[in-house]
């Protein structure tokens, strides 16, 4: 093995302490984006509470619901908490917590018979 | 970035080995690592950091035990009126919002403090802080009001559920504002050691954390009928 002095070339520079790449915006997003983000937020939550008083079929209102409430939690991860400019390392770390809380408890709940409708 | 991190094996080479280009490649604490400036790590990244977004992963075990419970005995209500009875969904609403809108907030403090703008990232941490405390304020409200209806913690399985789940996430908010103004307080003093835009980051990440938490709360405690 050799001590010769190893040499990286054609890296680009490395942020200091998150690994980000330096391209003259920290996280690929500037302020006026995280305002737009916040507003198509605020718009999310708003449809959510307003499918609440409307008559609308069972599972048409849950699965409108799930898809609302995952579209928000993934879009402040990716965008407010910059898992998607940042190392996949720190996606794995928490990505691999919550898909093994969901299906721990997803299992968990099935052991007590929480998803088979009562009288069935 | 990870990918920029260059393992050898076997033979070490002496510390302070001399190496081109503008990454430095030394054998600092047992491993290799890329020198970076400011970190000495295996990954190249900042452990602070890691184990931040490892305690959050950890956070989600937590929340889906207390979601678990709360989805499995929100039925058993009995000698107190029912969730959809007690729940305000309008002021619930509000609360939201005022949570969504200091995850703005916080987001902007970290981007002022990456631009090394003390006087803004105070700013915005206060406002942040201002937010989470109006939450908290809504959530006390509305704990007094299910008292007042006759849901106490121990009247039943739904109370007590309803309660661990609203009342942890409720602490988490609170331990929140409390880094923030602790925050908010050195950057003032001036009191500062370390690298503070990674100090704000981190507090920033686990303040969107209980963000997103109150996401899935919102819609499954309060917006899904029992």
């Amino acid at each position: 093995m050799s001590t010769e002095p190893t040499t990286v070339d054609a890296v680009p520079e490395i942020d200091a302490y998150d690994g980000h790449v330096e391209d003259g915006h920290k996280h690929g997003m500037t302020d006026k984006e995280y305002v737009i983000v916040a507003f198509t937020l605020s718009l999310m939550t708003a449809a959510e509470v307003t499918l609440t008083y409307m008559s609308l079929p069972g599972w048409f209102f849950l699965t409108c619901l799930f898809v609302l409430m995952a579209l928000k939690f993934t879009t402040v991860v990716s965008r407010f908490m910059h898992l998607k400019f940042d190392n996949k390392i720190f996606s794995w770390l928490f990505y691999s917590g919550l898909i093994l809380a969901v299906f721990v408890y997803a299992a968990a709940l099935a052991t007590f018979k929480f998803f088979i409708p009562p009288g069935s | 970035m990870a990918d920029t991190v260059v393992h050898e094996e076997a033979t070490a080479p002496e510390p302070d080995t001399p190496v081109g280009g503008e990454h430095h490649i030394e054998f600092a604490s047992g491993g290799w690592a890329v020198d970076d400036g400011h970190h000495h790590t295996t990954t190249g990244l900042s452990n602070n950091k890691l184990a931040m977004w490892m305690f959050l992963g950890s956070e989600c075990l937590l929340f889906g035990g207390l979601i678990s419970t709360y989805m499995l005995y929100r039925g058993r209500h009995e000698g107190s009126p029912s969730p959809d009875q007690l729940y305000n969904i309008p002021l619930t609403s509000v609360s939201s919002f005022v949570l969504l809108m200091s995850s703005l907030t916080m987001v902007l403090a970290v981007s002022a403090a990456q631009r090394h703008d003390d006087r803004n990232t105070s700013t915005w941490l206060t406002v942040t802080a201002l937010l989470g405390a109006t939450f908290v304020g809504a959530q006390v409200f509305e704990f007094t009001h299910f008292v007042h209806e006759g849901l106490g913690f121990t009247t039943n399985l739904f109370g007590s559920s309803f309660f661990t789940l609203t009342g942890f996430h409720g602490v988490h908010v609170t331990v929140g504002i409390i880094m923030l103004m602790s925050l908010v307080a050195m950057i003032n003093r001036t009191q500062f050691h370390g690298n503070k835009a990674e100090v704000v980051e981190l507090i920033g990440l686990y303040w969107h954390f209980v963000d997103i938490v109150w996401i899935v709360i919102f819609t499954l405690v309060y917006l899904i009928p029992s």
